[in-house]
């Protein structure tokens, strides 16, 4: 009895493990992205147009396509991840699931301190994490350093939103390698101390919070300035522009920035057509596509920024090289927990 | 004299597939058992320093919070309608269970909508009235916010059976009441409410259960209870052993809300020895009375279903070209049917279990069985955990044995663990109508046809199924609908790719996509409110 049960079940094994055996020289690329704009789909067309390979695309949360890589292990159809800010990048490099690449091409596009040391990840847009400020309440003069938020001449006056967010972890993660843990601690505790209201919300609400005058300045990135002033709903534009963008530590270390990047998984089992994709999208046309849907900054110094961008004018960024914050990603989130950041 | 019983053995294939089923069933909570006793995970220290107060804390205030309103909301309106006769009673009686066909993270994420700076209320005390509202006056999103919304999408379950309960109760024992000098309010606080106690205390305990298993109200909010610390723990942290910590630990509230339950319910009989009671009659008030009544239950009826809908159709008639395409039918289609599949499914398996205890000679079978269904106190997000665990273990050991080193997923990447986390989890929704069916229709039928000859199977094919088919129906439908509104599991289990109604819905909605959102959610909540009318329409009939 227990012999017959044990034959079906591994009948049934074998069946299905032949079936998830599919041939792997079929001309296509798997990805796993953590975007979900239909312009990238548009990029993705225009891949397939020029190679001939067919791109899947399989969308989710980050942090659920690493845990889901890191649980199908070798056995994963996916050749491409996708996602945002370098410390999840790093936690996927970090769990092994993505393979070194080395090509000229990506090394010619993409600067140095937008990928990994490693050669396991590639940034592909970056976007800066700047003071978004009321135009009517505050002085551009005020305004200096993220350190100087700590201030207390900002009491009730600053927003953001949680400490879950990965954008609010890597600019801690940022200033702890710039000031060491304990500044950053106390900054952390200090900044906690001056909002008006708990961390709450996305980064748009934190603009609009701005807009309905219940703080003064709001730690936001680039790119949802960018996607409000374009909003179909007349109120979302009419929040923007009555906030002012500004640049921080200009006169030191420079404003810290954060990539959209792609790396290729440790198995793929179609790494050459990965590498073609990465490539194709680290190059001009499509570098400049990529960056406009979302209002963000190609990494490609070949490719002219939108008007937008050119609008807020030039910036110094921190030169760190990203992979360094996400070493320092779980040191940000302790430091978060430990001070009573939500 | 019980012929039958002679001829049946106690083991036969019915039990014999019984048994497998209720083991089968058992391993989400077996699971979890088991894991407690592993050493804990690298974040469990962290996690338990700095953040699981927080979860006690907020999960705590949020059950009592959405108790305390579930019962003001749910008693109050349930009194009203079977006592006092108002315009709209009659209405008033079938419109307030409709919040029901309402996902808690929908109705969320639509009052945020509703409320938020750009939103229609704000906007439009901005332009036309020139006032700005800064400060908490309008903010949903904390732990106030999720109470009111969980209170309104649950307080229907206090509604439902305290409204059936103060029906059933005897006319004669209220005016006595009130021939001994009580005012209406004193024979509803000393004998109309004590004698609703144990059904009113069952309701608040079904909406409690909901509550811990919620996950997208809270997540959207920033509540952090122990549902969103199972998903912290088992996606951001990737630590399936903290996750089981945590799901053990929510298991012990759902087990102390079912033992507070039993506890209060006792022993004691709180039905009326004399079946044959007239029924209440209504009282006639004064029109400021009907007036402030109707006011009550329009208002109520308007924050709890119609403004968030008309908000949701709105959104819908705003968004709809640009969502509504092939793959919006595909996701339809998807969704149905897997509900319907699973629903299918559970009614087969309460089939074999029912039929099992039915043709078993031991009383003691009915508790047995019961097991099958204790899924539905269970949170979601545990059981989604409690299954993982297992299917990955079981495709590591048969890909091990076929190729060592060469570790493939199969039962967990496919729908498998999916449907079985669906039956799992509702499995009492298609046991109990079916439960009831066959004792409706009793077992001489059965026996008089075994009686005859027939086989086991044979009877229950052509006799015993035939009858209970109504049964079998809205034992599918309820399932089918709560599927399709699954959010906290579905995350968890589902395939790459694969999206249902909800968690689409969800999708959009976390990424700053409400409007576009609203057209799953119409689909959901529309689908939602059909048994709601269908089960209305039973218990009329019943009542009549």
């Amino acid at each position: 009895m227990l012999k017959t049960l044990k034959k079906i079940v591994l009948g049934a094994g074998l069946g299905m493990f032949l079936f998830s055996c599919q041939s792997n020289d079929e001309n296509i690329v798997n990805v796993y992205t953590h975007r979900h704009y239909e312009a990238d789909q548009q990029l993705f067309d225009k891949f397939s147009e020029q190679t001939g390979i067919k791109v899947n695309v399989v969308s989710a949360s980050a942090d659920e396509l690493i845990q889901k890589l890191e649980l199908e292990g070798a056995g994963s159809p996916a050749d491409v991840l996708i996602t945002v800010d370098a410390g999840r990048l790093f936690r996927a490099e970090d769990k092994d699931l993505l393979q070194q690449i080395s090509s000229d091409v990506l090394e010619k596009n993409i600067p140095e301190k937008y990928r990994s040391p490693s050669g396991k990840w590639f940034g592909l847009t970056y976007r800066a994490r700047i003071l978004a400020y009321s135009k009517e309440r505050v002085n551009p003069g005020e305004l200096t350093t993220y350190e100087d938020l700590a201030d207390p001449k900002w009491n009730g006056r600053v927003l953001t939103r949680s400490s879950e967010n990965i954008y609010n972890q890597s600019l801690l993660a940022s200033l702890l390698l710039a000031n060491g843990e304990e500044n950053a601690t106390e900054w952390a505790k200090a900044v906690l101390g001056n909002m008006p209201r708990s961390p709450k919300g996305n980064d748009r609400d934190q603009v609009k919070a701005v807009a309905a005058g219940e703080g003064d300045v709001a730690i936001v990135n680039t790119y949802y300035i960018g996607i409000m002033l374009n909003d179909s709903n007349a109120e979302e534009r009419k929040a923007a522009e009555q906030v002012g963008i500004f640049f921080p530590n200009q006169e030191d270390r420079g404003t810290h920035v954060n990539i959209s990047g792609a790396g290729v998984t440790k198995h793929a089992p179609h790494r050459e057509n990965a590498i073609k994709l990465l490539e194709f999208l680290s190059e001009a046309e499509a570098q400049s596509i990529l960056a406009n849907i979302n209002f963000e900054y190609p990494v490609n110094l070949n490719v002219e920024h939108s008007d937008l961008l050119k609008s807020w004018g030039d910036f110094k960024a921190d030169e760190i090289n990203l992979a360094r914050l996400g070493a320092k990603n779980k040191d940000a989130v302790m430091i978060f927990d430990r001070v009573g950041w939500k | 004299m019980d012929i039958t019983k002679q001829n049946y053995y106690w083991w036969n294939k019915w039990s014999g597939a019984a048994v497998i089923i209720l083991i089968v069933i058992a391993v989400p909570v077996f699971t979890i058992f088991f894991k407690i006793f592993e050493p804990p995970g690298n974040s469990w220290k962290h996690l338990s320093e700095n953040l699981l107060a927080g979860y006690f804390l907020d999960t705590i205030l949020l059950l009592f919070g959405v108790a305390f309103f579930t019962f003001l909301i749910g008693v109050t309106t349930a009194w009203l309608v079977s006592n006092y006769d108002f315009p709209g009673r009659r209405y008033f009686e079938w419109l307030l269970i409709l919040p029901l066909g309402f996902p808690g993270y929908i109705m969320a994420y639509t009052y945020t909508g509703m409320l938020d700076y750009a939103g229609p209320i704000q906007s439009f005390l901005r332009n036309t009235l020139d006032i700005q509202v800064t400060g908490s006056l309008l903010d949903i999103m904390n732990l106030p916010g999720a109470i009111f919304i969980l209170s309104i999408t649950l307080f229907p379950y206090v509604f439902v059976i305290s409204r059936s309960s103060f029906l059933q109760q005897s006319k004669t024992l209220q005016e006595a009441s009130a021939l001994l000098g009580s005012s209406r309010w004193r024979t509803f606080q000393k004998v109309a409410l004590p004698l609703a106690r144990p059904a009113i205390v069952g309701g608040i305990a079904l909406a409690s259960m909901e509550v811990l298993n919620d996950y997208g109200t809270v997540k959207y909010f920033g509540v952090n209870t122990f549902t969103t610390g199972i998903f912290r723990a088992w996606f951001s942290m990737g630590d399936a052993t903290t996750a089981i910590y945590l799901s053990a630990i929510l298991m012990l509230f759902v087990f102390t809300i079912l033992y507070l339950e039993s506890l209060q319910r006792g022993n004691r009989q709180f039905g009326n020895a004399n079946s044959l009671t007239k029924p209440l009659e209504r009282v006639h008030i004064n029109w400021q009375k009907k007036a402030v009544f109707t006011t009550f239950c329009t208002v109520l009826f308007l924050i709890s279903f119609l403004i968030p809908l008309i908000q949701i159709i709105y959104w819908v008639i705003l968004t709809y070209e640009k969502v509504i395409n092939y793959d919006f039918f595909l996701l339809i289609f998807r969704s149905f049917s897997l509900a319907a599949g699973t629903g299918v499914g559970v009614v087969i398996l309460s089939i074999v279990l029912l039929y099992a205890l039915r043709l078993s000679p031991f009383k003691w079978m009915k508790n047995v069985t019961k097991i099958a269904t204790l899924g539905y106190a269970i949170p979601g997000a545990v059981i989604a955990v409690g299954i993982m665990v297992p299917l990955l273990g079981f495709d590591k050991w048969v890909t091990g044995i076929i190729s060592p080193g060469n570790i493939r997923l199969l039962l967990s990447r496919t729908l498998f663990g999916l449907v079985f986390a669906y039956i799992v989890r509702f499995m009492a929704v298609g046991y109990n109508p079916i439960d009831s069916g066959f004792q409706k229709i009793g077992i001489h039928i059965n026996e008089a046809s075994r009686l005859l000859g027939k086989g086991s199977t044979k009877t229950l094919w052509k006799i015993d199924l035939p009858l209970i088919k109504p049964s079998l129906f809205s034992g599918i439908l309820l399932v089918f609908v709560d599927v399709l509104k699954e959010l906290p599991l579905t995350l968890i289990l589902r395939p790459f790719n694969y999206h249902t109604l909800a968690t689409k819905a969800f999708d959009m909605a976390t990424n700053e996509m409400i409007a576009e959102s609203a057209n799953a959610a119409l689909i959901i909540i529309l689908t939602g409110i059909i048994p709601i009318i269908f089960l209305n329409r039973m218990i009329r009939r019943k009542e009549a």
